[in-house]
């Protein structure tokens, strides 16, 4: 399972890009598109294998002060991990 | 890549994680013409949504994917190959320019995916300019190649042009038989490129299409699969247009054939990790139609080599008039052309379709497939087993054999007879 000290990094044959002809982000792959959500997004944004989990919940706390962002950011990425679109 | 994208089987975002809105499955019927497969969206069994879906009143939503075939030239003559039996010359190919343009107005009007496909896309000496033109553009791009031609400068060429995939084609688990399907020797060539792939850390795909003469090689395609390194493995079950509709007779395999090859996937499946085995089901066999490319005209659009657009790369021999990139931008074409308009939505269905249940989920199956075999493309796709001319199928089913296979060809100039035939002795030189 995800642990604070993981650095997540979308995978290399993942893209993370903004469509705007939908004013939508994305991820883009062999075969498939992935449309995002604002908050999704907004985590993958900062999966740059330079960040820990911890450092990336501390960022998006400002961003979402209405969510529950430490119980949700690990497991949104520990689902994204077990597709395989970051590691 | 597939057909009226598959059903059933297919890899698929059962549930898009949280915060993930909607996966789109791109590609659709024979995608390429290799025959490989559109993930995703498979017949509502699931989560997964296809958007774009039937055109509500006003602007249809914009296209996900564009399969660009830039040549129907190519130096094998795989039996099964999708594209149409009346191949397009190379004198009337687009020009780089044209391209150019292509890709740019695709990105305008919302594609965001291009499969840079054909025949044979390196046969294009311009193709980095055109790949390079996509990625500018901001389109993901995927070469779909039978890897002749694929040396280490020219694969260097076109990652340095922003490529972002590879998606490789065998048509057997060894050299002699693939070789023999393609009709000329080419499997050393495909495994060097596939290793040459590796190299730049590209993500590799292997399409293989299946039909009787490989589908018990199953466990074979695999291991060769792993042993060059794919991270998808697409298993696609002959979609019958162009020449494979031609070759039907000797390409269906048996219910047999198809049950074990089935199991043998399951299998693998239970010990593969991290790598994505896609099986495309054979709509011949099961009374399922598949869905048509996720909808006419709704997700994703076809250029062909001499700039003619359609809704599905099968969709060459249907009665309509397909307008051409030459004449008209991409986005008149997609939001008001009369050939993508044909079918999109339900309102064109007739009975049993039209108060099917399931009419917003196949859209009545395959148009083309429903004209190649009734000659009417409003017809429900008689691979459906509620439809009326479900017998034309099983009929055909029950009369495959053996027989021979003809090779794909240009068509010759005038005088000599049609394409030649070829017996399963020796792959014909070329
Ligand atoms: S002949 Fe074979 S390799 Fe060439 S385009 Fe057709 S299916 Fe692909
Ligand atoms: S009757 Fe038409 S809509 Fe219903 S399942 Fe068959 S093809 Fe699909």
């Amino acid at each position: 399972m995800t642990t604070g000290a993981w650095r997540p990094a979308v995978a290399p044959a993942v893209i993370l890009r903004h469509d705007p002809v939908r004013g939508t982000d994305l991820l883009v792959m062999p075969e498939r598109i992935v449309m995002l959500n604002d908050e999704a997004a907004a985590v993958l944004r900062l999966c740059d294998g330079g960040r820990t989990v911890t450092e990336i919940v501390d960022e998006l706390r400002g961003d979402f002060p209405e969510a529950p962002v430490a119980a949700d950011v690990p497991e949104f990425l520990a689902q994204v991990r077990a597709e395989g679109w970051v590691r | 890549m597939s057909d009226p994208v598959a059903t059933g089987e297919q890899a698929v975002v059962a549930d898009a994680p949280a915060g993930t809105d909607e996966t789109v499955a791109v590609g659709g019927p024979t995608a390429t013409s290799e025959q490989a497969a559109a993930v995703g969206a498979s017949g509502g069994t699931d989560e997964t949504v296809a958007v774009g879906g039937p055109a509500a009143a006003g602007e249809p939503a914009p296209p996900w994917a564009m399969l660009a075939e830039l040549t129907h030239g190519c130096p094998l003559h795989c039996p099964y190959c999708s594209n149409p039996v009346g191949l397009i010359p190379r004198s009337r190919e687009l020009a780089t320019a044209d391209w150019v343009r292509v890709m740019r107005e695709a990105a305008a009007l919302g594609v965001v995916h291009a499969h840079l496909s054909g025949g044979e896309p390196l046969l294009r000496a311009d193709l980095t300019e055109i790949t390079a033109a996509a990625a500018r553009a901001g389109i993901y791009t995927q070469l779909v190649t039978s890897g002749v031609g694929l040396d280490r400068a020219r694969l260097a060429e076109l990652v340095e042009a922003g490529l972002h995939s590879v998606q490789l084609s065998v048509q057997d688990a060894t050299a002699a038989a693939s070789d023999l399907i393609a009709g000329t020797r080419s499997f050393a060539a495909k495994e060097k490129a596939a290793e040459l792939v590796r190299e730049t850390g590209l993500p590799l795909g292997l399409n293989v299409v299946l039909h009787r003469r490989n589908l018990d090689s199953v466990d074979g395609i695999v291991e060769l699969a792993l042993k060059w390194g794919a991270e998808r493995v697409e298993l696609a079950n002959t979609q019958f247009y162009g020449w494979a509709l031609r070759n039907r007779r000797a390409l269906l395999p048996t219910r047999d054939q198809l049950a074990r090859a089935k199991e043998s996937v399951e299998r693998w499946r239970e010990r593969l990790e991290g790598v994505e085995l896609i099986w495309v089901v054979p709509d011949y066999f099961d009374g399922v139609p598949k869905p048509c490319m996720g909808g006419w005209g709704a997700i994703s659009l076809t250029v062909g080599p001499d700039g003619s657009v359609l809704p599905c790369p099968a969709a060459y021999d249907l009665p309509l008039e397909f307008p051409n990139v030459r004449d008209h931008s991409l986005a008149w074409i997609w939001e008001r052309s009369q050939a993508f308009d044909a079918y999109r939505g339900t309102a064109w269905m007739s009975e049993p379709c039209m108060s099917c249940s399931r009419r917003d989920v196949d859209f009545g199956g395959c148009r083309c497939q429903a004209y190649a075999l009734t000659g009417d493309a409003r017809r429900t796709d008689p691979a459906c087993g509620l439809a009326p001319d479900h017998h034309l199928i099983t009929e055909l089913v029950e009369s495959a054999g053996e027989g021979t296979l003809v090779y794909r060809r240009p068509e010759r100039p005038a005088r000599s007879p049609a394409p030649s035939r070829v017996g399963s002795a020796t792959p014909a030189a070329d």
